[in-house]
């Protein structure tokens, strides 16, 4: 019984690891799945798509964000494979041209003003570089909501620490927007990014 | 990524306004508050406590009859270049002036309502938000997506549609055209029926926005306290012209509200 002591430690240690990196989380964000599956892995590796083609800066500088269902229409009048999924989007939504209603893992607040054109145009930034591989993901994850704030989980980022070991972007914060700004050695000013 | 690709050419925004053009309709007033959300007032409302971001102001030469003169003249935030009072008292930062630009810059998330920036400012261009904003059923839907709607407790002011700026940029950013200054026009300009409101680039010598600002009557409020507006107004009244570097002693408040 001598090491009962080192015992009840460490499991007390690992439970209360446990409770704060996976259960406190489920505190913080409350989960909801998407109205619809969607894979993006099989619109660019399997049918050759490019980010461009759904996601794009218009000519008067406005970004698309996701494509109304009339671009999912464009291909998808009739059913192209077997997927269930699919087949809720062609006669719930396609059909009677009803938009789907996403939740967007990257939206920010009301009053932030995040220009795509100057990332993507100007400064040719990859769509990887905020978005990660959102872009060969074959699932859409479930949609996490800060319970206090309303915000995605996205914007803080996965990590609830945020500390990155390997040194890649962390989340959507200011201070992620911040830190690339001062690295490239931009001017800033409050209003360059909020309106 | 090299850091000229992400550069404007710093521009210097500016407006003249004809004040001889100025029939005080207020069209410029109605434009502004749609374009960057400024809520309808609520009850008991006084002029000062409203949110005006652009005001027309009666100027009366205060003779009697038959020498009575009458002149309306918008007041909004004069953009001052040199020594910007708000930003200089500001205890938070949140009003800066933006190096590209020229616009001095108001950010209503940094502001904690201490209202100091409102007792520096002469031409009482700032305003209070008293109530949180509330918009009649259903007008919610005319809101602008591009300017955030403010919260109660800080202030706000007119920031040259700085929305709009922004949008410009994105075009320009499209076009590949970021070097030149950006050109974009504000909702008051755009709005006026008799074409008062000229705005442009001030640092652009082609422009129209920087001869009409060179004219022999172009004149800027309360020049003397040196604040460097970069709003200017033309008559070619003698006694308009006089008036705008006097105090409000010459001048008999319109009282309206946004």
């Amino acid at each position: 019984m001598k090491h009962s002591g080192k015992i009840a430690f460490a499991a007390g240690l690992l439970l209360a690891l446990h409770l704060g990196w996976r259960q406190f989380p489920d505190v913080l964000y409350s989960k909801a799945d998407q109205p619809l599956q969607f894979s993006h892995k099989v619109h660019v590796e399997d049918s050759g798509m490019s980010c461009e083609d759904c996601h794009f800066v218009r000519d008067d500088g406005r970004f698309t964000g996701i494509p109304p269902i009339a671009k999912c229409a464009e291909c998808h009048a009739e059913p192209l494979g077997a997927t269930p999924h699919e087949k809720v989007l062609v006669e719930k939504y396609v059909a009677t041209l009803t938009e789907i209603p996403w939740r967007v893992y990257s939206r920010q607040p009301d009053n932030v003003y995040f220009p795509h054109a100057a990332h993507v145009k100007t400064a040719k930034l990859a769509c990887e570089s905020c978005h990660g591989e959102h872009g060969k993901t074959e699932n859409l994850r479930p949609y996490e909501q800060n319970r206090i704030s309303g915000y995605s989980r996205d914007i803080w980022g996965p990590s609830i620490s945020r500390i990155s070991l390997k040194g890649e972007r962390l989340g959507m914060k200011m201070d992620d927007c911040i830190d690339c700004h001062t690295e490239k050695k931009l001017r800033h000013s409050c209003l360059d990014c909020h309106k | 990524m090299t850091k000229e690709t992400v550069k404007t050419r710093p521009a210097r925004y500016g407006m003249v306004i004809d004040l001889d053009r100025c029939n005080g309709c207020g069209a410029c007033m109605i434009a502004c508050a749609v374009e960057n959300n400024v809520p309808a007032c609520p009850e008991g409302v006084t002029d000062r406590t409203g949110i005006t971001w652009m005001r027309v102001q009666k100027l009366s030469n205060g003779q009697s009859f038959p020498d009575s003169r009458t002149a309306f003249i918008p007041v909004m935030c004069q953009q001052c270049g040199d020594k910007t009072p708000c930003v200089s008292v500001c205890p938070q930062q949140a009003v800066e002036v933006d190096e590209a630009s020229g616009i001095v810059d108001q950010m209503p998330q940094r502001c904690l309502g201490c209202r100091y920036c409102m007792v520096a400012c002469p031409y009482h261009a700032r305003y209070f938000n008293w109530w949180d904003p509330a918009w009649p059923n259903g007008m919610e839907r005319t809101l602008n997506p591009d300017v955030a709607p403010r919260m109660r407790g800080v202030v706000e002011k007119c920031n040259f549609c700085h929305g709009r700026y922004q949008e410009a940029r994105a075009k320009a950013a499209v076009d590949g055209a970021a070097e030149r200054a950006v050109e974009y026009t504000t909702a008051c300009a755009e709005a006026c029926p008799t074409g008062a409101i000229t705005f442009g680039d001030l640092d652009d010598p082609g422009s129209e926005v920087a001869q009409l600002a060179k004219s022999e009557n172009a004149f800027r409020l309360l020049e003397k306290l040196g604040t460097g507006p970069k709003v200017h107004y033309i008559s070619k009244r003698a006694w308009v012209r006089a008036a705008a570097g006097s105090s409000l002693a010459a001048e008999t408040r319109e009282v309206r509200h946004g």
